[in-house]
């Protein structure tokens, strides 16, 4: 547990879970990302400049973090193009057909007790963990 | 207005993001890998997250209508079905291959890595491959009543 940061954690979540809050008191509507952007996506609803405007802000937070010394660092990607490829592809489709992803169901979903969240929740914490024991210590390169 | 809300608790939870360090693929693998050098910060983000919205929400639900929409809209659906199980499957395999889920994706665009980039485009992509299938599957089943659009999140 050498890089635990229980207390930025708790921060850092807190925060989540004002967002989550404010959106839903202010203007009734889930902070789900990929619900977001996929009405971002959709012309057909009306959503679509608030969503923009959502994930705007989400792009937005890094950039002034890095005025404050909050600086984002370079994330570290997979070298494959294919993975990187596919596994969008994997979770862009998944949340979809899911209805949810981490912020939808695992944060809005299972703070209402919605069953389907709980699940959905479950079901992907422990798909992940499984592919990434299989991927870093089954076959380690 | 509401166009400003929206923008504000996307910068918001931008930020949660960011202290947290889920930001990056790195911290979040770490708390996929048990196996590895166990890293439960990602676990303390969620309880964190969930202790502020749970209360957020229920004071929400009490309220008869949000500030400045006219509705709330909450998720209505209850079924575990196929599609649930299926979907939360594939999003799992794809979030453990990289450690990107669609918040952190689509924050770490600012970073303009070309990966994340692709990434963010593949996951598009996917969301409108979805679209385009689940309309072709509701023409088929027509007039049956599928809100297939009534997601979650």
């Amino acid at each position: 547990m050498a890089n635990f940061t229980p207390v930025s954690a708790a921060i850092g979540g807190a925060l989540i879970g004002l967002a989550a809050t404010l959106l839903m008191l202010i203007n009734g509507r889930m902070a789900g990302v990929s619900g977001i952007l996929a009405s971002c996506l959709d012309f057909r609803t009306k959503d679509r400049i608030g969503s923009a405007a959502f994930l705007a802000g989400l792009i937005l937070a890094p950039i002034t973090g890095g005025v404050v010394g909050f600086a984002i660092p370079t994330p570290e990607m997979p070298s494959s193009w294919a993975l990187i490829l596919i596994s969008g592809l994997l979770v862009g489709f998944g949340t979809r057909l899911g209805g949810g992803c981490t912020s939808g169901h695992g944060v809005c979903g299972v703070a209402r007790l919605s069953r389907r969240s709980i699940v959905a929740t479950s079901i992907f914490m422990m798909t992940a963990i499984l592919v990434v024991a299989v991927s870093r210590h089954v076959f380690a390169g | 207005m509401q166009i400003t809300v929206a923008f504000v608790c996307g910068f918001i939870f931008g930020w949660g993001l960011l202290i947290s360090a889920m930001v990056q693929p790195a911290k979040v693998i770490g708390f996929l890998d048990i196996f590895g050098v166990w890293d439960p910060s990602l676990a303390v983000v969620m309880v964190a997250a969930l202790a502020v919205s749970a209360g957020g929400f229920r004071y929400a639900k009490l309220r008869q209508r949000p500030i400045l929409a006219s509705r709330s809209i909450w998720p209505t659906r209850t079924e575990i079905d196929g599609p649930l199980v299926i979907g939360a499957t594939l999003f799992g395999v794809g979030w453990g291959l990289v450690g990107l889920c669609p918040g952190p994706a689509i924050e770490n665009l600012a970073t303009l890595s070309p990966r994340v980039t692709a990434f963010v485009l593949a996951m598009a992509f996917g969301m409108v491959l979805h679209g385009l299938w689940a309309s072709r599957r509701r023409g088929r089943v027509q007039r049956q009543i599928v809100t297939v659009l009534t997601a979650d999140g």
